[in-house]
């Protein structure tokens, strides 16, 4: 039925139609809903079943668990802080809908509008990668940032990071990660600290109010770890019980919306490796990488750097490392394309994220920082993995020319 | 006539057409130190463009007697005087600018815009082109500072010269100054998008 109502509509934006101006939202939407009709009619092209939105769309269904785990967890914590005596499963998670659903359509709004403008402006096709963004860009975030500076900070990657380069596939930079970079800079006071994280206020009657006054406190792990003085570190929870690893491996701990819980990550790992989207070998990389640079910091572990006291895999648990490892350091447009390369950018991505989580107390989570410079050393890496193969052909070749001759 | 029309061309074409930073790209690195507020930006522009002007006319005068071996040496002891004049009076009549300017006065010397239009112009030409030459080109780079100066400083800080700008109501209903504009990337970004401008105004500016 809904392809009928295309069709028919479809003459009126066609050369020459009412609506042509307008073919690009139009052309926009049909191909969302189904496979373009036009193929290839020149030269070679590679045939597969799998287009880049089958890929986004695989992408948004693996990140499903984490929204999903997100919406329990806000209002988890919602109901934790405000002292609620039972905890019904629905309506956590409703309360939680109710608290993510205006973000994420803000992030849509803005996002697609732009895209949709600057598509009509250079007459092009939309491109689809916005998709994916969108619906990462509320994830990364805490859950009570205002909704305009999502707003600006949406508007500003995906124009400066995405739309002067070229729009999707040309980003030198993940575009999601920007967004949460510009809001960390931008607006350091609403992105950190002991009520960012934590969804304070009743939404339609669901949930309750949150009283900072009482004791409690939203700050989340590596918060608490970056502004530990003394004592023993003990990380606790929003009413100040103690926090295990399993709690953190689950996700109850105040986090950014959907970053907290590293088994919801882990499932959405194995969607997007099973469809063969995600490269393993970065994935692996960035672990390895945590895990070594968390043991080094743990072996020369001193009171100065609190975070240096948490146990490797304490680091793989806690804050955005294990989101950003599977989700972010992945991205394929912006992450390194050689096979060698790959192991090396992981690895880096690993260790720089723990050495500015440990070794830098003015910013308790380093992975959005390590990724965003790897991203921007991507291109280096590859360029040197290229060179290397060259250069060792080259000698090989004229080895055996040489023992010919 | 014809001489006249070129001073008049010598002076305006730095202003857009030809403007040392967006066209040129020199100087970035003070755009991106001292134009955080618009108060250092404006005493920069204007510190700039005296050094430029008066070094311009004195390098024009002894233009023919300057050895060219050493030519750079000269030019250099020449700025280096006019910049030692400006930061003593600035420290004299402004003390608070002068103190956030710091050693950005004193990298003036450094300026590539300065070396750029002593060799190319001033060592060629007569006083008076040379004098306007100096001119645009410090107007041209203070204009630069100012629009930069002015974005950061109203987004950054809502204020424009130390007055608050931004309505107190809007910081009530939750509008919060974008700490990123004080950093140096938001300067480089928003020089870009001054580039862009220009580019999207002057086609012939283009490049493939």
């Amino acid at each position: 039925m809904l392809n009928k109502f295309i069709d028919r509509l479809r003459p009126q934006f066609e050369e020459g139609g009412k609506y042509h101006a307008f073919h690009s939202v139009f052309d926009g939407f049909a191909t969302f809903l189904y496979t373009p009709r036009t193929t290839a009619t020149s030269g070679v092209h590679i045939h597969d079943s799998i287009d880049s939105k089958r890929v986004m769309i695989i992408v948004v269904l693996s990140l499903l668990p984490c929204l999903l785990f997100g919406m329990y967890n806000t209002g988890y914590q919602n109901y934790l802080g405000s002292g609620a005596s039972s905890m019904p499963f629905w309506s956590l998670m409703a309360y939680g809908f109710l608290a993510v659903l205006p973000r994420l359509i803000v992030t849509y709004a803005v996002g697609l509008g732009i895209e949709f403008v600057v598509a009509q402006w250079r007459k092009e096709e939309i491109q689809e990668g916005f998709l994916v963004t969108g619906i990462l860009i509320p994830l990364i975030c805490p859950i009570e940032t205002p909704l305009w500076m999502i707003a600006v900070a949406t508007a500003f990657s995906v124009i400066f990071v995405k739309e002067v380069f070229g729009g999707t596939g040309y980003n030198i930079f993940n575009v999601a990660l920007v967004t949460r970079a510009f809001l960390f800079f931008a607006y350091p006071a609403s992105m950190s600290g002991d009520r960012a994280f934590i969804s304070a206020q009743p939404i339609c009657g669901l949930g309750g109010t949150v009283n900072f006054a009482d004791g409690i406190s939203g700050a989340t792990p590596l918060g608490q770890v970056a502004t530990h003085t003394g004592g023993a570190l003990q990380i606790t929870n929003i009413v100040g019980d103690p926090v295990s690893s399993w709690d953190a491996f689950l996700g109850l701990i105040p986090g950014s919306f959907g970053e907290t819980s590293t088994l919801c990550i882990i499932i959405g790992a194995i969607i997007l490796m099973a469809a063969g989207i995600a490269n393993w070998r970065i994935i692996l990389s960035v672990i390895a990488g945590g895990l070594l640079m968390g043991w080094i910091a743990n072996i020369f572990a001193t009171p100065t750097y609190p975070a240096s006291y948490l146990s490797p895999l304490d680091h793989l648990l806690f804050g955005g490392f294990a989101f950003a490892a599977v989700f972010m350091a992945t991205d394929p447009v912006t992450a390194a394309r050689t096979g060698t390369g790959k192991y090396i950018y992981g690895a880096l991505v690993g260790i720089i994220a723990i050495l500015i989580r440990v070794y830098n107390n003015g910013y308790p989570e380093g992975a959005m920082l390590a990724v965003l410079l790897m991203n921007a050393l991507a291109p280096l890496i590859d360029y040197c993995v290229v060179q290397s193969n060259i250069n060792r052909r080259l000698r090989r070749a004229g080895a055996t020319k040489s023992t010919e001759s | 006539m014809a001489e006249k029309t070129d001073n008049r061309q010598v002076f305006l074409n730095p202003l857009s057409r030809n403007n040392p930073v967006v066209v040129q790209i020199l100087g970035i690195c003070s755009v991106l130190a001292v134009t955080a507020k618009l108060e250092p930006a404006i005493v920069m522009g204007i510190s700039v463009t005296a050094v430029l002007a008066f070094s311009n006319v004195i390098i024009s005068l002894i233009r023919n007697t300057i050895p060219t071996n050493i030519r750079i040496i000269v030019q250099l002891v020449v700025v280096a005087g006019l910049v030692v004049i400006v930061d003593q009076l600035l420290k004299a009549y402004a003390y608070d600018v002068s103190k956030q300017l710091s050693v950005f006065i004193g990298l003036i010397i450094t300026n590539c815009i300065l070396m750029g239009r002593l060799e190319a112009f001033a060592m060629a030409n007569r006083p008076l082109p040379a004098f306007l030459d100096g001119i645009g080109n410090g107007l041209g780079y203070a204009a630069i500072l100012i629009i930069v100066g002015f974005f950061r400083e109203l987004l950054g800080s809502g204020t424009l010269l130390g007055f608050q700008v931004v309505p107190q109501c809007f910081y009530e209903a939750g509008y919060v100054n974008n700490g990123l504009m004080i950093l140096p990337p938001m300067a480089l970004i928003v020089v870009a998008c001054i580039i862009w401008v220009q580019r999207a105004r002057n086609k012939d500016l283009r490049e493939e």
